[in-house]
């Protein structure tokens, strides 16, 4: 049997009433190892950061390992500490979304070979119809970008806009990844 | 396209669809890359995430004030299935909606001239019993004004977000009301397909009204992914 998909709408302007409660952005506690943060905006076509958007990331811990039952593997251990899931809203004085986590391990890609260390991203705002999926790749990650299951799907002009950029001098060390909804440089979207 | 494409298209909206205005500028012009689902979208988030959200079901009375939200009581319920019938249980819904005048308790609402219910929040939670069931109990919302083109209203609705059991499975939509008349002319109702729309207007359903208390209506919500859903609790979530 296969049941007809429930069809998808906007999150509209006032999902925050109900989406972004307290801690939701936070992935690990205040003090856990490998605490890094993931800091960005969300542009329009006009270049303009949109102060409406919702963004949501999904990853596996430090050691690559998802705390869902489908994840098949029992080592290591998954980090207890470490939710897997965050949601924010964007701050309407700096106009960025930001999120508190740790850099993903390597996790398996259908071909038997690992992926690249990755962060999974919605992205759904006033104005959008439906979520659009997009993900975060590493800057230090080079060799295993290079050999990435899903990267190397993504035409090569256009692989480097899922790569984040680095912000030195901060602590923890800190990602910027900006979403681009629309554009010459337009945020790589996948057909989940 | 591929045939899981396909069958999204026949049920989602575009990402543009210009008679609702703000999606001219959020969409993207490229359309969006096919490939495999790794492990990644095959997982999901579960309950290091929900038990974060304080499950409350009742929006007629969690304002904490001590008094009855205003409006048409209801009892808004339904399944939360996956393609293949079987239902996703112990899944988060978070539920928002306005007011019995159509007022947001949000600090950034369009301002118009009705007045606001102090003793209603406008949002709830719950997580699905193990049939896949959810169940709210809240009043039937106001339509409100918008400013997407002259004399402009969004009909009655409820803003549903569902996690389901893995990151491609989430879906955020918004529950209609039988029968009412600013459904045809809602260009965010309009964008879905045209056979698809039904499957967001609820149904009356008498067996779910309580006499002398509530009117109830049914809600089913059908999340991609086809494979027995994995739960969250049964020992298998590690």
């Amino acid at each position: 049997m296969a049941l007809k998909l429930t069809p998808s709408q906007t999150v509209g302007p006032y999902f925050s009433m109900c989406l972004s409660g307290p801690g939701q952005d936070e992935l690990v506690p205040p003090v856990h190892p490998g605490r890094v943060r993931i800091v960005g905006r969300v542009y329009d076509a006009d270049r303009e950061p949109i102060d409406d958007a919702l963004v949501e990331i999904w990853q596996a811990d430090a050691h690559g390992r998802f705390r869902h039952p489908a994840d098949p593997r029992r080592e290591p251990p998954h980090d207890p500490g470490f939710r897997g899931f965050g949601r924010a809203s964007i701050d309407p004085s700096t106009l960025e979304f930001s999120f508190f986590t740790v850099k993903p391990g390597r996790v398996p890609s259908p071909d038997g070979a690992l992926q690249a260390p990755h962060i999974g991203i919605i992205v759904q705002g006033r104005g959008m119809l439906r979520p659009l999926f997009t993900r975060l790749y590493f800057p230090d990650e080079g060799a295993a970008n290079a050999g990435d299951f899903v990267l190397a799907r993504v035409p090569e002009e256009r692989r480097h806009l899922l790569v984040a950029g680095t912000v030195s001098d901060v602590t923890p060390p800190t990602y910027r990844f900006d979403v681009r909804l629309q554009g010459a440089d337009e945020t790589v979207f996948f057909d989940f | 396209m591929s045939r899981d494409g396909a069958r999204r298209e026949s049920s989602h909206p575009p990402y543009l669809s210009p008679s609702y205005r703000s999606t001219v500028k959020r969409s993207p012009a490229h359309a969006p890359l096919q490939v495999p689902l790794t492990l990644t979208e095959l997982t999901g988030p579960g309950p290091g995430f929900s038990e974060l959200v304080v499950e409350d079901a009742d929006l007629t009375t969690n304002a904490g004030t001590g008094n009855a939200a205003l409006g048409q009581r209801s009892i808004v319920t339904g399944r939360v299935l996956d393609e293949g019938g079987e239902p996703v249980p112990n899944t988060l819904i978070e539920i928002w909606q306005a007011d019995a005048s159509g007022r947001y308790a949000h600090a950034r609402e369009r301002d118009f001239p009705a007045p606001r219910d102090p003793n209603f929040t406008g949002r709830g939670a719950c997580r699905t019993d193990a049939d896949g069931v959810y169940c709210f109990t809240t009043i039937k919302p106001g339509p409100y004004p918008w400013g997407n083109h002259p004399n402009a209203w969004r009909p009655a609705h409820i803003h549903f977000s569902i996690l389901g059991p893995r990151l491609v499975s989430r879906l955020v939509t918004q529950m209609y009301f039988p029968d009412d008349p600013l459904l045809e002319l809602d260009p965010i109702f309009h964008a879905v397909p045209k056979e698809a729309r039904p499957r967001l207007v609820s149904a009356y359903d008498h067996a779910t009204t309580r006499a002398n208390w509530a009117l109830g209506y049914r809600f089913d919500i059908v999340l991609a992914g086809s494979e027995r859903t994995p739960r969250e609790e049964g020992g298998s979530w590690r």
